[in-house]
């Protein structure tokens, strides 16, 4: 099937606009890989998985092309679409945050930064969430923190896996500290699920950093970085002012989070759900496969 | 030695060195000499109160860094007796950016955990202005594990302009070390209780900064990010803190009115340091409080109650109006 045939069939759930339309089937027929700078042709770069078939270059992709590429075909079944942020502080520096909000849905079709809902990864029932980088950044604020804690809080009530795939540039600032406590609000939810005794597999692609590296995306059972995803807590440029030397040229990718201990492995997109398949049938899935 | 000022404070400062300065010239006994003492000290009075009354978000930030506000180690020293301290996180190293250890409260028996910032240069290079490693919050970790196990309620003092920003932090997990943290504190089963006495910057500060009451100094913050750091992300650093301050509701006030703290201890005019006993004093009535009420719950509704306050945090639409979409 199409993904664009795929992308039809989420409109159930979804509004979206048309400009997602565009982007999902570009104009351009072909497009210049950021990795090795040859020209690749889009069909066959969609068809892998937006990796460059030649350097292995992980393209950044949108929430509803991870949920296509992670999981069985039409088992998805989205939840709290329609979860829309507000702006608690009226806040307006460079520009108002409405207005960031209102060109970020335009831009992405999504009312928020992240996906969520229930889905087969090869047969598993597990929920799901995964997060738009395009959406400000997949910055957290109310709205992410919420659908965070509510699907977690779904699969602890439904005995379900839990797979999140990060992406993310940490705690939206807009929302000030509402958007800080969500740290605390979604590391409270995945501790249930935990105590529990469920599984949680999370995946942390390029970027995940701040607010969100600093709190569930780094308390699973399991963590899969994809390969040089930048993975850490403080940005590079303000380790740099503080501490004024170099930094080393791997520092923060997921490589140098593999060699520091700091998560599972490194797996290639192009391998990504068959291993996290293998993972929950380690974890104790037996019984939500059907 | 000119004492340390902040520009909105520099004409107070300086009028208060102009009066020292008459006091102690030899000819201070003279008539004229007295009238003109009595008439600065008049003025001084009028400034202060024009300078302290309305502070900005800015100002109070700048007063909650301020090189001579109280520390951790002074409120326990003042509010607490018997303080035990212990150290190390039984993995890598003993982090003095935080500090911790058995106390009394009241003659209660509790767990202190705080944020530690140097009284000068010296003590702040070992202490890392406040900034805790990896191994800081772990330690920390340690100590909720502790006061979990050994059923001792939680008093926490946040005073850091965050997590220490470096290549070994990173390299030790700063991120994991602060989501553990923040896991472990929410299914505590003891009561915790939390005082912002200066500086909550970002995650670094909730590391060990939510509980069951949120009690915040009148001049202290508690921000997802520095005003510094908005300004360089936001505005490419072409705006300015005080624009920041103003527009991330930091402020006790602020938060009070978000529901997100619960008490705020009133400061003197200028800050908690021109009158630390005083503040002190106030806290441990708000802490004794605080802990007086949480006794009463057991376990089971101590962690609901603290998880449920989590749970409401957020500003959302719900279900908007909205055409219906067919099946
Ligand atoms: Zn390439």
């Amino acid at each position: 099937m199409p993904i664009g045939d795929w992308f039809k069939k989420q409109e159930r759930n979804t509004a979206r606009s048309p400009a997602v339309e565009k982007r999902i089937i570009p104009d351009g027929v072909w497009e210049k890989c950021k990795g090795c700078n040859e020209p690749l042709f889009v069909k066959e770069l969609e068809r892998n998985l937006k990796v460059c078939p030649k350097c292995f270059f992980h393209f950044p992709v949108s929430a509803y092309e991870r949920i296509y590429q992670l999981t069985d075909l039409h088992s998805f079944e989205e939840l709290w679409g329609d979860l829309i942020p507000g702006d608690p502080l009226g806040f307006a520096a460079n520009k108002p945050y409405i207005d960031s909000l209102a060109k970020a849905k335009d831009k992405t079709g999504l009312n928020e930064a992240v996906v969520c809902g229930r889905a087969r990864i090869d047969g598993f029932q597990v929920a799901i969430a995964v997060m738009d980088f395009g959406f400000i950044g997949g910055s957290m604020g109310s709205v992410v923190g919420e659908k965070i804690k509510r699907i977690t809080e779904l699969a602890t009530r439904e005995y379900l896996p839990l797979i999140i795939v990060c992406s993310s540039g940490g705690a939206r600032m807009q929302e000030g500290m509402i958007s800080l406590m969500q740290m605390a609000k979604t590391s409270a939810a995945i501790a249930r699920h935990q105590d529990q005794g469920l599984p949680y597999i999370s995946i942390l692609s390029h970027p995940t950093t701040g607010g969100v590296s600093a709190s569930f995306a780094t308390l699973a059972d399991i963590i899969i970085a994809e390969p040089h995803a930048l993975i850490g807590f403080t940005g590079a440029r303000v380790i740099e002012q503080t501490i004024r030397q170099k930094l080393p040229k791997d520092f923060q990718t997921a490589e140098f989070n593999l060699a520091h201990g700091m998560v599972d492995m490194v797996v290639n997109r192009l391998e990504l759900k068959r291993m996290v398949a293998r993972l929950l049938d380690y974890l104790g899935a037996s019984g939500v496969k059907e | 030695m000119r004492r340390f000022a902040y520009d909105f404070e520099r004409p107070l400062i300086e009028l208060e060195e102009k009066l020292d300065a008459i006091k102690r010239t030899e000819s201070a006994g003279k008539e004229d000499i007295a009238a003109q003492i009595a008439y600065l000290e008049k003025q001084i009075e009028k400034l202060r109160v024009r300078t302290y009354s309305n502070l900005t978000p800015w100002q109070k930030v700048q007063i909650a860094r301020h090189p001579d506000r109280p520390r951790t180690s002074d409120y326990i020293e003042a509010i607490f007796t018997d303080f035990i301290e212990l150290h190390g996180d039984r993995t890598f190293r003993d982090d003095l950016a935080i500090i911790g250890g058995f106390a009394r409260l009241d003659g209660a028996k509790v767990m202190v955990i705080g944020h530690q910032k140097g009284r000068n240069t010296k003590e702040n290079l070992l202490r890392q202005f406040g900034m805790p490693h990896p191994e800081g919050y772990r330690k920390a970790l340690r100590l909720m594990h502790l006061a979990n196990k050994y059923r001792l309620p939680l008093i926490t003092f946040v005073d850091t302009p965050g997590a220490y920003p470096g290549i070994e932090a990173e390299e030790r997990g700063q991120a994991i070390a602060i989501a553990q943290n923040l896991a472990e504190l929410s299914r505590l089963e003891v009561p915790v209780i939390v005082a912002n006495i200066g500086e909550g910057g970002s995650g670094g500060a909730l590391a060990i900064g939510f509980g069951d009451v949120m009690i915040m100094l009148e001049n202290s913050y508690y921000s997802v990010i520095t005003p510094e750091g908005c300004v360089s992300i936001l505005w490419n650093g072409e705006g300015n803190p005080e624009q920041a301050a103003s527009l991330l509701g930091l402020t006790a006030d602020r938060l009070k009115e978000l529901g997100i703290i619960d008490a705020i201890v009133k400061e003197p005019l200028g800050g908690a340091h021109h009158a630390p006993a005083l503040v002190a004093r106030d806290l441990k009535k708000e802490l004794v409080k605080a802990l007086k009420d949480l006794i009463k719950l057991n376990p089971k509704e101590l962690v609901e109650k603290r998880y449920a306050r989590l749970s409401q945090i957020g500003y959302y639409i719900e279900n908007p109006v909205k055409a219906p979409v067919e099946k």
